[in-house]
């Protein structure tokens, strides 16, 4: 089955944010995205430790180690950025300011529902970060992750089985197969990776998926 | 004449009881404030409450302070990491109680604690596990759950330059948690890498006025004298 590479999603996210957007990516796979924002836009990157105008990774012996995004890893200052404390950065997604963030997920559900903080097994430590804050705070809450886990389950589900992050939080995912929205109507397809039908998409994902396209 | 200096970091930290709520600032090691936490092992207190945003990475700052065994209870957004070993073994062997807190509720509790307020309602959490059992509200079609704030006894934090009344400014993303928890804590201490003359900070720029501190200690840290030797990156 024809598939996107992690790039290429990193890529087809990159494609739809705008001009002027404030963004958060999350650790892990949407940290990637950055790396494919049009050079012609300014979009600004904001890290839940406090800064905003985020800018790539320095040169290697330029690192900063106070100087590093929600990851711990060494980052940059575009001209333009600032600093703040944590209160003003969690008011940014909290209060609306932010206009879009990408998130990682165990689970989505097809009414936007996200788990992705806690696998639930009981010997697990758990740890939630900002991953709740930015998954009801942000205008736009975007997922992008592999459609199916390497056992074939899907993470695209009616109702999520592992621990909530947040309720009716996401409003589309990106995945390696199709791009796909969600909300109170369920899960609607808007694109899918060439040589895959909806109905072979249906049969993968065991969903009654509606197609948003001819 | 008001001077919040402290000749040491072990004297800055000397009356912090066993048992003490200690609040500290830093996100992973930035903004850490490891020579006051080092202080805090030495002077051998134990049984604290932890109020952090991580707990603990590597050997140093929080995490040394678990591996002393002077932790009771730690109050945190993101414990678990690739390096937080000593917070891992203490929590498995049932040593440490942890509370976790989503983080921008941890920083919202912790500023409504400095601000004087009663409680906040917050929609983070809503619907999950951290919210359960805990009072929610609809508010305007939205629905939040009600937090209380978080109060400390001590905060220690970790600044780039301070004067005499302990106005502070600090140092990019070492900032995070630093300017909250000098409001939220009864006393607040904070180690920073440079003392300069009362009235040379630029007002507009003070982060933390003084009213926030209580005492100051300057600790140059190899990091930054090799900052201050970079002419031109000393900001």
């Amino acid at each position: 089955m024809n598939r996107m590479s992690r790039e290429q999603m990193a890529r087809r996210v990159a494609r739809d944010i705008p001009e002027g957007a404030y963004v958060n990516l999350g650790i892990g796979l949407p940290t990637s995205v950055a790396d494919f924002l049009p050079a012609d836009r300014d979009i600004f990157l904001q890290s839940e430790n406090g800064l905003l105008g985020m800018g790539p990774a320095p040169a290697a012996g330029d690192e900063d180690p106070e100087l590093i995004n929600a990851g711990k890893q060494p980052v940059t200052l575009l001209p333009g950025g600032s600093f703040f404390h944590h209160a003003d950065s969690f008011a940014m997604m909290r209060g609306g300011h932010l206009d879009i963030c990408v998130l990682g997920a165990f689970q989505v559900s097809v009414h936007g529902d996200l788990a992705n903080w806690h696998t639930g097994e009981p010997d697990a430590i758990p740890a939630v970060g900002g991953a709740m804050d930015l998954a009801i705070g942000a205008k736009q809450t975007f997922v992008m992750m592999e459609l199916l886990t390497k056992q074939g389950a899907c993470k695209l589900v009616e109702s999520c089985t592992y621990p909530i992050t947040g309720l009716a939080c996401v409003s589309r995912i990106y995945s390696d197969l199709a791009v796909i929205d969600l909300g109170p109507a369920g899960a609607t397809v808007v694109e899918m990776v060439d040589g895959l039908s909806i109905d072979a998409l249906r049969t993968l994902t065991g969903l009654p998926l509606s197609q948003a396209f001819a | 004449m008001i001077d919040k200096l402290f000749e040491t970091a072990l004297d800055a930290v000397a009356e912090i009881p066993d048992g003490a709520s200690v609040m500290i600032g830093g996100f992973g090691t930035a903004g850490m404030p490891d020579q006051l936490i080092d202080a805090l092992i030495v002077r051998g207190v134990g049984g604290l409450t932890i109020i952090s945003n991580n707990a603990g990475n590597g050997e140093t700052g929080v995490a040394a302070l678990i591996n002393a065994d002077r932790v009771r209870k730690i109050i945190c957004s993101f414990p678990r990491q690739a390096d937080s070993h000593h917070f891992d073994a203490a929590f498995r062997a049932g040593k440490l109680e942890l509370e976790l807190v989503p983080q921008g509720n941890l920083a919202a509790r912790i500023h409504a604690a400095g601000a004087g307020l009663g409680a906040i309602f917050t929609p983070t959490g809503y619907g999950t596990l951290l919210a359960k059992d805990k009072e929610t509200r609809e508010i305007d079609g939205r629905q939040y759950v009600l937090e209380y704030p978080l109060h400390a006894d001590v905060a220690l934090i970790k600044a780039h330059k301070a004067d005499r009344w302990g106005n502070l400014i600090y140092r990019k993303t070492a900032r995070n948690f630093g300017p909250i928890m000098a409001m939220a804590a009864k006393c607040a201490i904070a180690q920073i890498a440079e003392v300069v003359p009362l009235g040379t900070l630029d007002p507009e720029a003070i982060v933390t006025p003084g009213i926030f501190i209580q005492r100051v200690v300057e600790i140059a840290t190899a990091a930054s004298a090799a900052r201050a030797a970079r002419v031109g990156d000393d900001r």
